[in-house]
């Protein structure tokens, strides 16, 4: 198993070190060992904005543009909400990462007897369109972009969110969402799914193909690495999932008719950071060649714009501990310099009281500012990919790129990624590497400060976010308020519509668009859908 | 010897929460250590999870929840096993709580809490020692 582990002699002396992709770390690197691995400086790693995209896919990288700030943010009611956006643009933040509740993300009203003690929990409830207004009332849609952190009903909250931006005379074409929209990695890893595999993804062809002309400053998928190495994942195996996913993704449309040139550049990645931080900048080093590859390799991709991996490479929730919570916060700092060194195109923070619950606006606002004063005050928008020529950076990130493609290969000889979800192939990997983590955490091999070394000290209280009940109950009614206001003619012809065209396998996108502007609810678009659809059927792992 | 009856225990993800690393963690870790586990996979309502408990005759039932909402959910669990007559049944908790949350779930009958972070040998060491086998 691969679990990252220091050997160590009686005098605390360190014999080995293995990382959590299986690459074993010397104690120093010379030319010799880029001799050993074959490296060639113009094949292997190429200026940055050459191809393959090693060292970054813009020749000047920061200079040209620092990257987006995008804490995840979201709880309550729309109002709620939409106060906190303001507040975080008002202190710099220069996109926006959409956190919905757990009845939205699965397709409930407020009021739905599944939603109970859930509605605004997580994030912030959106039932209709009224919701979305609330909630991005006096946002520059044409200047900020969104990431919409959705899966299963990824598409119905796309159309919302064109619907609302029309409402506020924006032209479509202008506004830049990302919804995540990455049901695969659902069924791996944080579980909010509910349609089966294969309607599931024709919703994102769906959503994809819709774009191409309707939205085409939108970015309608943004492939998670991030969760299925919360859920345990190595490394290696985040991002050969991610990449394999994208995969599936683009058959779908290619078996749609389209040339994957017209599309495949719109596609968006979102990995995680915690761990070895060697480690996670071989990792994205090598993720960026490795996807560039299977683009040209696979797919033919011609325009070298759409062999970029864009990416947000955010502070991974797991790394944070419940136990001296302030520690997250230099957590954080050390993921975020990571994040940069390693070229993000995006990037965020989990805020250090997120091992507890959502975040205060206080730890939020921490977070935020320990990504500016990086890029500001530190230095890291001076020069590209810096620690590239690095003998042991060039040596792992080749070592990354063998890993990965090990773990490709296994998934692919299982039967592909789409088989290995629906019979929980990479689940029960995943869950065995998390045990084994677990494991190595209690015998020691792992260190963790506050959890396993260094626990002196009393664990501290923190100010945590406070669930308020009473915007639950103002939630839903004002749900019931937009239910007694709109024309339920438009919303009952429009719904049958999409019902007609979810049966005939149409795109379901022009159809959701139309049923959100008559406010039909999430929970009516998402009831036609699992009517139609039925729901997956979690593959058994005990 | 009754003590040769292998404990059973059930892992529930209760709600709309899909976060179930830890869950699973745990019901690895119980297995290993010789007990029976059903893991009850993702959004169950209390009422299948009563059931499942019901027909498999568990010794125990955990539920892990991570999304805060671990008092409203398991004031339910203790409805519904109250009304099938099942409340002999051992309830443990993990996930996200709170230290400050900890009084009320116990007022609440549950016997023991472990939230993120507990070691796996705390929480097998409390359910060999703490439940009686049926």
């Amino acid at each position: 198993m691969a679990v990252a582990r220091y050997i160590k002699d009686e005098k605390d002396q360190i014999l080995d070190v293995i990382l959590e992709s299986g690459i074993h770390v010397k104690p120093s690197y010379s030319p010799k060992d880029l001799d050993a691995i074959g490296f060639s400086y113009d094949k292997d790693v190429a200026d940055p904005g050459e191809y393959p995209y090693t060292r970054g896919i813009h020749a000047l990288g920061y200079r040209s543009r620092a990257w987006t700030t995008r804490q995840y943010t979201g709880f309550g009611t729309p109002q709620e909400t939409n106060e906190r956006f303001k507040l975080m643009i008002a202190h710099g933040q220069t996109g926006l990462n959409v956190a919905f509740d757990l009845p939205t993300q699965m397709g409930y009203d407020s009021d739905d007897p599944m939603s109970e003690g859930e509605v605004g929990r997580v994030g912030m409830a959106i039932d209709t369109l009224r919701d979305f207004e609330i909630a991005f009332k006096d946002i520059r849609l044409d200047k900020i972009g969104s990431g919409l952190t959705i899966n299963a009903v990824a598409s119905i909250m796309l159309a919302m969110y064109q619907a609302v931006a029309e409402k506020y005379g924006y032209d479509p074409k202008v506004i830049s969402a990302t919804p995540q929209n990455d049901i695969l990695k659902e069924m791996i890893g944080r579980g909010a799914w509910i349609f089966p595999v294969e309607p599931a993804v024709k919703l994102i062809g769906d959503t994809i193909e819709y774009s191409m002309t309707v939205l085409p400053r939108t970015n309608p998928v943004s492939v998670c690495g991030y969760h299925i190495r919360e859920s345990g994942a190595t490394p290696a195996q985040e991002i050969a999932c991610a990449i394999l996913i994208a995969n599936a993704y683009i058959d779908n449309v290619l078996a749609r008719g389209y040339d994957v040139d017209e599309f495949v550049g719109r596609f968006s990645f979102n990995l995680n950071v915690f761990g070895n931080m060697w480690e996670q900048v071989a990792k994205f080093r090598a993720a960026r060649k490795l996807w560039a590859r299977n683009l040209k390799e696979k797919y033919n991709v011609k325009k070298a714009q759409n062999l970029f991996l864009r990416g947000l490479f955010g502070g991974g929730g797991y790394g944070l501990t419940k136990e001296q919570p302030e520690n997250n916060i230099m957590r954080g700092a050390y993921y975020a310099l990571v994040a940069a060194l390693s070229g993000a195109q995006t990037t965020a923070l989990c805020s250090y009281d997120e091992a507890y619950t959502i975040p205060t606006p206080h730890s939020a606002l921490l977070s935020l500012r320990t990504l500016q004063l990086l890029m500001d005050e530190m230095g890291l928008r001076d020069t590209v990919d810096p620690l590239a020529g690095s003998y042991f950076i060039e040596t792992i990130t080749k070592e990354m790129e063998q890993k990965i493609e090990e773990e490709m290969g296994k998934i692919e000889k299982f039967g592909g990624i789409v088989k290995a979800v629906s019979e929980g192939f990479i689940q029960r990997l995943v869950a065995r590497q998390a045990y084994e983590v677990e494991k190595g955490l209690e015998a020691g091999e792992l260190l963790k400060v506050g959890v396993n070394i260094y626990k002196e000290g009393e664990s501290m209280d923190v100010e945590l976010h406070e669930y308020n009940w009473d915007s639950a109950a103002g939630q839903i009614e004002s749900l019931r308020a937009v239910r007694r206001e709109r024309s339920e003619k438009d919303v009952a012809r429009t719904l049958k519509e999409l019902e007609s065209a979810t049966r005939d396998g149409k795109n379901v996108m022009p159809y959701l668009v139309s049923c959100c502007k008559a406010y039909a609810s999430v929970g009516e678009m998402a009831g036609i859908f699992r009517q139609i659809f039925g729901e997956f059927n979690e593959p058994s792992l005990f | 010897m009754q003590d040769t009856k292998r404990l059973k225990v059930l892992i529930a993800k209760p709600g709309l929460d899909g976060h179930d690393r830890g869950a699973k963690v745990v019901a690895q870790a119980l297995k290993e250590a010789g007990m029976e586990v059903v893991y009850s996979g993702l959004h169950r309502t209390i009422d299948q999870i009563v059931n499942i408990a019901v027909q498999e005759d568990v010794d125990v039932i955990g539920l892990s929840i991570m999304t805060g909402a671990h008092i409203p959910i398991t004031q339910k669990l203790f409805q519904k096993i109250r009304e099938k007559g099942i409340d002999d049944k051992m309830v443990f908790v993990g996930g996200v709580i709170p230290s400050r949350d900890i009084p009320k779930l116990k007022e609440l009958g549950v016997t023991g809490i472990f939230p993120g972070g507990t070691p796996l040998t705390e929480t097998i060491h409390f359910l060999q020692s703490t439940v009686k086998k049926g």
